[in-house]
């Protein structure tokens, strides 16, 4: 663990919740996706989030971002309740997220995906555009230029020519940093990556893992991240919280969990668990 | 592939690499279904009344008029698309030869035959019960005046004939090919667009041109006709090199320079647009003025549809309200309340009245599925007819009577804008278009504008970046629906009275069949699309160049469709955006081809020529 | 994801609180005109009734049965056309709009058989005989047309975004149409007489011959469609498809046959529903086959898309609510000329069924691609 990590992990350890889920449950018709799962993730803090296929991990992320509706329970972000809000609200707050299967919006830009995630942090209406006003003019240059700047976050892979280039023309790894590039745009707080290097080669998931690091160290941004590559979880983790069956069986440093019996009989069942 | 290593040109590469089609090769299957289906198609055509009503309409003059020309053409397109290969890695498969003459030649007089046994079928049964156009006029026609074994003969040799054309077109080179269509559609064109240039050329006092150009009881005579041809091809052959240089010119152009382009461009369009009416009689003007309301409306259904995304079927009630509105603000005969507005006032109140109709008929739709949404806007739209026409509501706007003797548009105290004059009617559209041009131009680049194609690729990815769908969807829903309340105020002083029967919902698919024809999503395009379409067959209820059409247009309009959604959904004109939307993955092996697509390693590397993948 | 519209939730927005106030008044609406007319119905002089609608006159039990049984008569017809709409949404997941205008060509191929076999003397000789007749001739000629229709214009359209079928559809409507009114002419056309026992009411519930024809017809019809579905191998390679297309087409179902199957079908129940249209108005014109259309689809998805006996009682909904709902709800709310607005009610129980419950009353079943 560098430096600025263990400063990091201090930082949370004092810092109040910055999201919160408070024993919460989420059923589809009688099965229970999540149950009772209460779980925190404090301010400049990574937690990874693991667990065995089916165990809720993406369940929680579209619970969080309100694409799926709590049964019972309670999520909380910076003191206040997210239930009810719209997805886009959610958003607003300060959540961002990406998916595990790569959404793009895949016949617009590279430079208009980032443009368009930021309509949240923007206001200029329609008047304006028609009008033509200062304010409108000075906007777009501003979303412009922050956007420019995210993309130069990831290098000089998504700059220069490419950048006006359909997101489609992408090679899998660039649409992977696209989305991030994406929920950077949206401002957050907090950033949701739901299996980042999942497809990715050794070099490029080790890229990738330094970059999830970059983005608390530089932007300050708390992050979740749902792996199963357990090095990258290593890696990267301040805590690590592990799920099964909808509920949480571990939480810890990563050492703590993936010595934890409970756990590695969640993985490779039961029998070897005894053994 | 070999052409990366030797230093050949395509043409000669080509030329190595397909054999010629080996003799008696042939696919009859295929040459018998496309025959059979052409033959179908023929038969359709000959029932369907259409070259007996256009047997009127002279192409040129003595020998051909536009009735025949629909029966020419479909052996010549099926005699032509037999031809049509499989083209592997850029490289048909065969060369092209004398095969495809027989070919040609095959399918024409399979597609003749249909004619052909048409005829003998109609000298000897008698199915007028249930097919009106059964009739000896038909029989005449086919037969040239003669005896039905004569109209099978002619038929199967006529097909036969254009047929072999449609195959030895395939021969040509492409320059050849170009100049031949150019040719034609240069003569065919010059007939119908001759009451307009007929009427232009009056205006500008070039009366002589046109006599020598057409017949006097209309039809291009035989001297012009090959004059035209000659001149059109020269014309095809030398120029086309200039046109494409031209245009990849203007494609290449940067930054400012592009901005002139394009701004000396719209300028000099839109001086053309405001000097032509000058010159231009009534029946032109009236015309133009047509054309203009369907481009207004088409316009805004293009901010829905094309932007947005949102499959609008009842695009008319907006029409609807507006004309309506701005009838009883204005018309001293409103049955209920009769304020008697000036029109410009009243436009106010109408694009609130429409504003809010819009968020009304949006707001419990815009949440719904994009089909479902269709076909309940498409209910909106027959409701508000309904309701306009119900007798419930007929003390408000007349009924079925509707709402007469609405005032002429006043504008400012300075022209008074009313049917009669439909050169004044014609420059109130414009200014309308040119506003609503600039509307949706304006939305379009702006973070709206962004989050409409965010919401058409993504609606759920959308939301979760942040963007409130329903609110941006409501909006494009009320900004067309403001666009369509212009042309509503308009047509309604045009028209000086609304009736429930102008708003029918073939009204909103006419309007749809216009923004896809020109491609949806682009400004250019849908002005194309709605000048074509309406300038030459016609809208609903208006009469367009080829007044002959009028009795087939809605049935050309629905095979226009079909026909573009298969071969073509971008449209004539396409924007970029909507191509890669409906061609993602071809135009991704396109970039591909072309080094553009990055690999995994990442993307330092510069896009170049494609490396050879094979050996 | 869930859909949006199921969430719970109190609203949030003005969307939100816009709908909530259309979906009240609307259930405010139709409960006073129920209210009105039940008052009505017991005395027309009291003073709700009076208060409600001036002219209050009432129903008498025999107009209120007639109608309902014209809007059960109406609805099965629905039923059928809308059991085409559901199947094609159940296995390809959009809506052939071009379906109402398989309906008519039914009604008008019936049109012309039944006419040519009147002046063949048949019809009157043997009524019965020949309407079986008209009927195969109608169900071939219908799934033909569809079948036609699904190679031409769907096939090459499959695995596009939903609207895209769409649109071809509605060019394929426009055309049909129009095609009509070029070969047969623009005037409605009509059936040849019937005889008086389909014409006149029967002692007998007070039916019209004709009604009790069309709905034993439709059930009849509707159970051969169940077994064909639910019990035979081809259902169930439809049902298969439905399901999920690519997993069917790994466990060796013939899609491209299914699919063809499905439109068949769909067009023979269209074909049959418009003979039923023959008989019940004995006319028919090239317009016949849109408003038809448009409520059956509307049925389907009243009664849960994808759900075949969801379409039938759906059909039956829009059929009953269009042709009771005016005279029920309108008229004692003091609205005149209600029965200019039957179909404004058909669309506007589409409308509110979209509102209240956007899957139906049966819940929709969709392509495994649809339901995300």
């Amino acid at each position: 663990m560098t430096e600025t990590h263990a400063a990091a992990a201090i930082a949370a350890e004092t810092g109040p919740p910055l999201l919160e889920t408070k024993a919460l449950s989420i059923d589809f018709g009688g099965l229970h996706a999540l149950n009772q799962l209460t779980f925190e993730v404090r301010e400049g803090e990574i937690v990874s989030v693991i667990g065995p296929n089916g165990a809720g991990k993406t369940t929680l992320f579209n619970a969080i971002t309100a694409t799926v509706e709590a049964s019972a329970g309670d999520i909380v972000f910076e003191g206040r309740s997210l239930l009810g809000l719209d997805p886009n609200q959610v958003t607003s707050r300060g959540i961002a997220r990406t998916f595990q299967n790569v959404r793009l919006f895949a016949n617009m830009s590279v430079l208009e995906n980032v443009m368009v995630s930021q309509h949240c942090r923007t206001k200029q209406h329609a008047f304006g555009a028609l009008l033509y006003t200062k304010a409108f003019r000075r906007e777009e240059a501003e979303i412009r230029q922050r956007a420019e700047k995210i993309l130069s976050f990831f290098g000089t892979r998504l700059v220069g020519y490419r950048m006006d280039q359909p997101a489609f023309t992408l090679s899998y790894a660039n649409r992977r940093r696209l989305e991030i590039a994406r929920a950077m745009a949206t401002q957050p707080k907090l950033i949701l990556l739901d299996e980042p290097v999942a497809g990715m080669n050794p070099v490029e998931s080790a890229e990738l893992t330094g970059l999830v690091g970059r983005l608390r160290d530089e932007w300050g941004f708390a992050i979740v991240v749902i792996e199963h590559d357990m090095g990258v979880v290593k890696e990267v983790s301040d805590r690590v919280v592990v799920l099964d069956h909808g509920e949480k069986i571990a939480e810890g440093d990563y050492a703590a969990v993936a010595s934890d019996p409970e756990v590695i009989e969640a993985y490779l069942g039961k029998g070897t668990g005894e053994k | 592939m070999t052409d990366t290593a030797s230093p050949l040109v395509p043409g000669e590469a080509k030329a190595l690499l397909a054999p010629p089609r080996p003799a008696l090769s042939h696919d009859w299957r295929r040459i018998v279904r496309i025959g059979s289906i052409a033959a179908l198609g023929q038969a359709f055509i000959a029932l369907s009344n259409m070259p007996v009503r256009l047997d009127e309409r002279l192409i040129v003059k003595p020998v051909l008029s536009l009735g025949y020309l629909v029966l020419l053409f479909l052996p010549l397109a099926v005699g032509y698309r037999q031809g049509h290969q499989t083209v592997r890695e850029g490289v048909p498969v065969f060369r092209p030869g004398l095969n495809e003459v027989v070919g040609g030649f095959s399918c024409g007089l399979i597609a003749g035959g249909g004619l052909a046994v048409l005829a003998v079928l109609l000298a000897n049964f008698d199915l007028r019960e249930p097919l009106v156009n059964w009739s000896p006029i038909l029989l005449d026609l086919l037969a040239f005046g003669n005896q039905a074994w004569f109209a099978a003969v002619i038929w199967l040799a006529i097909g036969a004939g254009m047929g072999t054309v449609g195959g030895v077109l395939r021969l040509l080179g492409p320059t050849s090919r170009r100049a031949v269509v150019t040719m034609a559609i240069a003569v065919a064109g010059a007939a119908v667009l001759e009451s307009l240039v007929v009427d232009l050329a009056e205006g500008m006092g070039l009366e002589a041109l046109t006599d020598r150009l057409y017949d006097r009881r209309g039809g291009v005579n035989w001297n012009s006709a090959l004059g035209l041809a000659g001149v059109c091809g020269i014309l095809a052959v030398a120029g086309r090199g200039r046109l494409r240089q031209a245009r990849s010119r203007h494609a290449e152009l940067q930054g400012a320079k592009r901005t002139q382009a394009n701004a000396g461009l719209m300028a000099l369009a839109a001086a053309t647009l405001i000097v032509l009416p000058l010159f231009a009689g009534k029946l032109t003007n009236e015309l133009l003025a047509n054309v203009g309301l369907f481009v207004l409306l088409a316009l805004g259904l293009n901010v829905v549809v094309g932007l947005a995304g949102i499959l609008d079927l009842g695009y008319v009630a907006f029409f609807a309200v507006g004309s309506y509105s701005t009838a009883v603000l204005t018309a001293a005969t409103s049955p209920r309340i009769a304020p008697e507005m000036p029109w410009l006032v009243a436009l106010i109140v109408v694009v609130i009245i429409t504003g809010l109709a819009g968020l009304f008929i949006g707001a419990p739709v815009i949440r719904m599925r994009g089909d479902y949404l269709a076909i309940v806007t498409l209910g909106f739209g027959e409701i508000i007819r309904l309701l306009f026409l119900s007798d419930w509501l007929s003390g408000w706007f007349g009924g079925s009577q509707g709402i007469t003797m609405i005032p002429a548009a006043d504008i400012f105290g300075l022209t008074e804008v009313s049917g009669t004059d439909p050169r004044r009617v014609f420059y109130l559209v414009l200014v309308f278009c040119a506003l609503a041009i600039y509307v949706s131009w304006r939305l379009e680049r702006s973070r709206m504008g962004r989050a409409w194609m965010a919401v058409r690729e993504d609606e759920t990815v959308a939301e979760a970046m942040g963007i409130n769908t329903v609110n941006v969807k409501l909006l494009a829903f009320v900004v067309g629906a403001v666009l369509g309340s212009f042309s509503g105020a308009i047509f309604a002083a045009k028209v000086g009275s609304v009736f429930p029967a102008s708003f029918l919902i073939l009204v909103s698919i006419v309007i749809l069949v216009v923004v896809i024809f020109g491609g949806m999503g682009n400004i250019v395009g849908v002005i194309a699309g709605a000048a074509v379409l309406i300038g030459v067959l016609g809208g609903p209820k208006q009469p367009g160049l080829l007044i002959e059409f009028s009795e087939f247009k809605l049935l050309i309009y629905g095979a226009l469709l079909i026909w573009m959604m298969l071969a073509r959904p971008e449209g004539l004109m396409p924007s970029v955006r909507r191509t890669r939307e409906l061609h993602q993955q071809e135009m991704a092996q396109d970039a591909w081809l072309r080094g553009e697509v990055d690999d995994d390693g990442g993307g330092n590397r510069p896009a170049g020529p494609p490396v050879a993948t094979q050996s | 994801m869930v859909p949006r519209t199921l969430r719970r939730g109190t609203p949030r927005t003005g969307v939100d609180w816009f709908l909530t106030f259309l979906r009240v008044s609307a259930l405010t609406v139709v409960a006073l005109g129920l209210l009105a007319f039940i008052a009505q119905e017991i005395d027309s002089d009291n003073p709700f009734a009076r208060w409600a609608n001036p002219d209050a006159t009432g129903l008498t039990g025999e107009q209120f049965w007639g109608l309902v049984v014209s809007g059960v008569s109406q609805g099965a017809m629905y039923g059928l056309i809308a059991l085409g709409y559901s199947m094609v949404y159940g296995v390809l997941g959009f809506i052939n709009f071009a379906h109402g205008e398989v309906f008519m060509v039914g009604a008008m191929t019936g049109m012309i058989t039944s006419n040519k076999l009147a002046d063949a003397g048949m019809w009157e000789s043997n009524f019965i005989g020949s309407l079986v007749l008209i009927v195969v001739v109608s169900v071939i000629v219908c799934s033909l047309t569809a079948v036609i229709m699904e190679r031409v214009a769907y096939r090459p359209l499959r695995g596009q975004p939903r609207l895209i079928p769409l649109i071809t559809s509605i060019g394929v409507s426009f055309f049909i149409q129009n095609a009509s009114i070029v070969l047969l002419g623009p005037a409605a056309k009509a059936y040849p007489d019937v005889p008086d026992w389909v014409k006149t009411k029967h002692t007998f519930l007070q039916i019209e011959g004709s009604r009790i024809l069309v709905i034993l017809v439709a059930a009849a019809s509707m159970i051969c469609l169940w077994y064909v579905v639910e019990r035979t191998k081809s259902g169930r390679a439809m049902r298969a498809v439905a399901e999920d297309s690519e997993i069917a087409a790994l466990m060796g179902i013939d899609v491209n046959r299914t699919i063809v199957k499905v439109f068949a079908l769909g067009g023979a129940m269209a074909g049959m529903a418009g003979i039923l249209w023959g008989i019940l108005f004995r006319s028919v014109i090239h317009s016949t086959g849109f408003l038809p259309g448009i409520k059956a689809f509307s049925a389907a998805v009243v009664g849960g898309i994808g759900h075949l006996g969801g379409a039938m009682t759906g059909g039956l909904t829009i059929g009953v609510a269009e042709s009771v709902g005016p005279l029920v709800i309108l008229e004692p709310l003091g609205v005149s000329g209600v029965s200019q607005l039957r179909d404004a009610v058909a669309f506007a129980v589409l409308i509110g069924v979209l509102l209240l419950r956007p899957s139906g009353i049966f819940g929709e079943r969709l392509p495994a691609e649809d339901r995300t």
